[in-house]
């Protein structure tokens, strides 16, 4: 039998011509049987210029990932999403962006509308119900709080909602079309913002996907207190949602508590960086910052103290059984669905998937390490709140672990590090990092020249935002506050 | 009910005295940039490195836009003769562009307050309302964090609405993706007259990383009149906060 598909390791990267190119039938019947095995499609495009598709399927077996590619002609190919709907966005991205068509999509709406695209921004023909008493409520692109613009459209009876369509596009800011031919002395910090409040997930997935690309290996100091910033941010987004959860549901004393620890946790970030959001400390080679003794011992103690304060405002409202019923209640996600679709993250853990990439594609420092996949199986609201909950406490105890490796080196210099190995040559190279969010995946393939040719980015939202949809479904719309926090998805992640 | 009043107790009072008191910022803070002696010849190391293109030369002397600037760093990283610094002050606010251009003769010009007639009107009330076009949730984040507890923004007055309608001004953090122009000409035609703009972030101010981006505009001074610019990537909470109240004249 001849080679299907290609299987490597997470942030591992090969001569593109290694993978094999098949013939759409059997690329159809390879990536069907792959997908009925419950992998998750991290990514899914097209190459334009040499009209191919590429496939990249992850599971949480047996660590390697899976890449296939087919040649299609005339522009057209069957679509995955009938059978597979955890496809169906990518489908339509693939159709945004390159004309490729996917045919007998179910809808090939537009996903982010770019510039010269056919519909403009929010004017699409949205999914409807019709009947007399139905009624539809639009909300967006602003919102009445802080928080990035999108467009939700309710499909409701009464105060019942048979369906929510997201649509969004509307932080655009074209930034895959920025990346071709780079590196350049900004990409990196480009990624910084490709979605800010996952900073240091997405210029991991970056740094090491240069790092495998030239070969570079990085120190163990930098490996740890890469983890170590990533579980910071972890931390801090985690502790704001549960406030936030608590805030939603009328519980004023969780969320004004938990607003003040989430900046505790964003100025540790900034003790060993200077910036809140960990903006340039980590970088292709390892990281720019170390910290002595004396930074780790009080980052210790206030991590400790962090987690007291915090376990202590989440228990008030985990003790009161009227927010714990309202949260218990609603905004369920079954295993099921969320396998369908391709759920990743904690949203994804809270219906039941054991899906985690530190454990299932440990890279750098997590290699050394075992961090629990916290997990609960009934996908509520309330689900996802408690596995957020029990992240922080073991990221907290991880990162204590951590420091108390770090102690001996004591240089407080802020260091320039940069590679200055081309990157190899009409490669492919893919990597996997687990975000606060879930799982935040960078595809690079690269030309004769070293540049990058394409590069792509699929932040967790991108697989997420149709959970939160399907969590709407026959709730109440004064539901949907408490269900968008609990998954707080991305929106600029998501429309980059 | 006592279990709240126990918690409150064990965490204290965490509302910091700003402005009255210094703000403590992390011991690796970067803040406004100064340009010691810019004499250094034909070396171009620091603009070619610049990720922002913030730095340039004019008459053969080194000018920092601070419009553009991210605070990253690397200039005074790789400046052989050590000439560009970040200090550690968190005041960077502007009210005109020009004035974010730092070069060696002048001192940074701090942000003044409003003109007499909408400082009447603003300074002991002042609503505004938030519009994020295509920001990436820090700035966002440095902004919400204002009405938390540790910085009790409404002490001041100062309250982020829910409505254009309610607001006497916006902030706008993003470059404006073209995808939400229409929207952020919307929601400032909504409020009343007079009104305030400000701009929040290295990406609302110049375009930030942007700059040549074809689906993006280089900030909201492109189609908005601006009172404010607050630089930084994203900048600091309290220099989020020193702009607000130098604008209503509170500092």
């Amino acid at each position: 039998m001849s080679i299907k598909y290609c299987l490597i390791h997470n942030n591992e990267s090969i001569l593109i011509d290694l993978i094999p190119i098949l013939n759409f039938n059997d690329f159809n019947e390879v990536l069907s049987n792959i997908l009925v095995n419950e992998y998750l499609l991290s990514a899914f495009f097209a190459d334009p210029e040499a009209k191919e598709l590429y496939a990249v399927c992850s599971n949480n077996q047996n660590g390697s990932i899976k890449i296939i590619r087919t040649k299609i002609d005339d522009n057209k190919f069957e679509s995955f999403t009938n059978n597979f709907p955890q496809a169906h966005l990518f489908e339509r991205e693939i159709f945004e962006t390159t004309k490729i068509e996917p045919l007998n999509h179910p809808w090939l709406k537009s996903v982010r509308f770019p510039k010269n695209s056919k519909s403009k921004i929010g004017d699409i023909p949205f999914f409807k119900i019709e009947g007399d008493e139905i009624h539809e409520v639009g909300v967006g692109p602003v919102h009445a709080g802080v928080i990035e613009p999108g467009h939700f459209r309710f499909q409701c009876h009464g105060e019942t909602v048979y369906h929510l369509e997201i649509s969004l596009g509307y932080q655009h800011r074209g930034f895959e079309k920025m990346l071709v031919n780079a590196p350049n002395s900004s990409t990196r910090h480009l990624m910084e913002i490709a979605s800010g409040d996952a900073t240091i997930g997405h210029v991991t997935a970056y740094a090491q996907l240069i790092e495998s690309l030239t070969k570079t290996q990085v120190s163990m100091y930098d490996n740890i207190l890469r983890s170590v910033l990533l579980e910071l941010e972890r931390c801090a987004n985690h502790v704001g949602d549960v406030g936030a959860l608590a805030g939603d549901a009328g519980f004023m004393p969780t969320q004004q508590f938990c607003g003040r620890i989430r900046g505790d946790f964003l100025n540790m970030t900034a003790m060993i960086c200077g910036n809140r959001f960990g903006r340039d400390v980590i970088v292709p080679g390892g990281v720019n910052y170390q910290i002595n003794e004396e930074i780790a011992a009080d980052l210790s103690q206030k991590i400790s103290l962090g987690l007291k304060e915090f376990l202590d405002a989440a228990r008030l409202m985990f003790d009161n059984p009227t927010v714990v019923s309202r949260l218990e209640s609603i905004g369920t996600v079954s295993k099921d669905d969320a396998l369908a679709i391709g759920m990743v993250g904690p949203a994804a853990r809270a219906s039941g998937i054991i899906r985690d990439i530190r454990h299932d594609y440990p890279s750098g420092n997590y290699c050394f390490a075992n961090i629990p996949v916290a997990s609960k199986i009934s996908g509520t609201v309330f689900a996802r709140a408690y596995v957020k909950w029990l992240e922080t406490q073991s990221s907290v105890k991880f990162i204590l672990e951590q420091l108390a490796k770090l102690k001996k080196i004591n240089n407080s210099k802020k260091q320039s590090k940069t590679i200055t190995t081309p990157l190899a040559k009409n490669a492919i190279s893919v990597s996997l990092c687990e975000g606060w969010r879930g799982e935040i995946c960078h595809v690079a393939i690269t030309n004769a020249n070293s540049k990058f040719r394409m590069y792509k980015i699929y932040d967790p939202s991108f697989h997420n935002w149709l959970g939160l949809a399907l969590s709407l479904r026959e709730q109440q719309i004064s539901d949907f506050p408490l269900c968008n926090k609990s998954f707080n998805l991305s929106y600029c992640g998501h429309d980059l | 009910m006592l279990d709240i009043l126990k918690t409150r107790l064990t965490q204290g009072y965490q509302t910091k005295k700003y402005p009255k008191e210094a703000p403590v910022l992390p011991e690796r803070f970067q803040g406004l940039p100064e340009i010691n002696n810019s004499n250094c010849g034909t070396c171009t190391i620091c603009i070619d490195a610049c990720p922002a293109n913030a730095l340039k030369k004019e008459n053969s002397k080194i000018v920092l836009d601070m419009n553009k600037c991210i605070f990253c760093g690397k200039c005074e990283t790789l400046c052989p003769q050590k000439l560009i610094s970040f200090t550690r002050d968190h005041s960077l606010a502007a009210r005109a562009k020009q004035d974010l251009l730092l070069n060696e003769q002048n001192s940074f010009l701090k942000a003044k307050e409003l003109e007499a007639e909408r400082l009447g009107l603003f300074k002991k009330s002042f609503n505004l309302r938030q519009v994020s076009a295509g920001g990436c949730g820090a700035c966002e984040a440095d902004i919400n964090v204002l009405t938390t507890l540790s910085f009790d923004l409404s002490r001041f007055g100062i309250n982020l609405v829910a409505s254009p309608r309610h607001a006497d001004g916006m902030i706008v953090t993003g470059p404006v993706s073209k995808n939400m122009e229409y929207a952020v000409k919307n929601v400032y035609d909504a409020i009343a007259d007079p009104k305030v703009v400000i701009a929040v972030g290295a990406c609302a101010i110049s375009g930030g990383l942007y700059e040549n981006s074809e689906e993006t505009l280089n900030g909201v001074a492109d189609i908005l009149p601006v009172d404010l610019f607050i630089p930084g990537c994203p900048p600091h909470p309290y220099t989020i906060l020193d702009g607000l109240l130098r604008l209503i004249g509170r500092i």
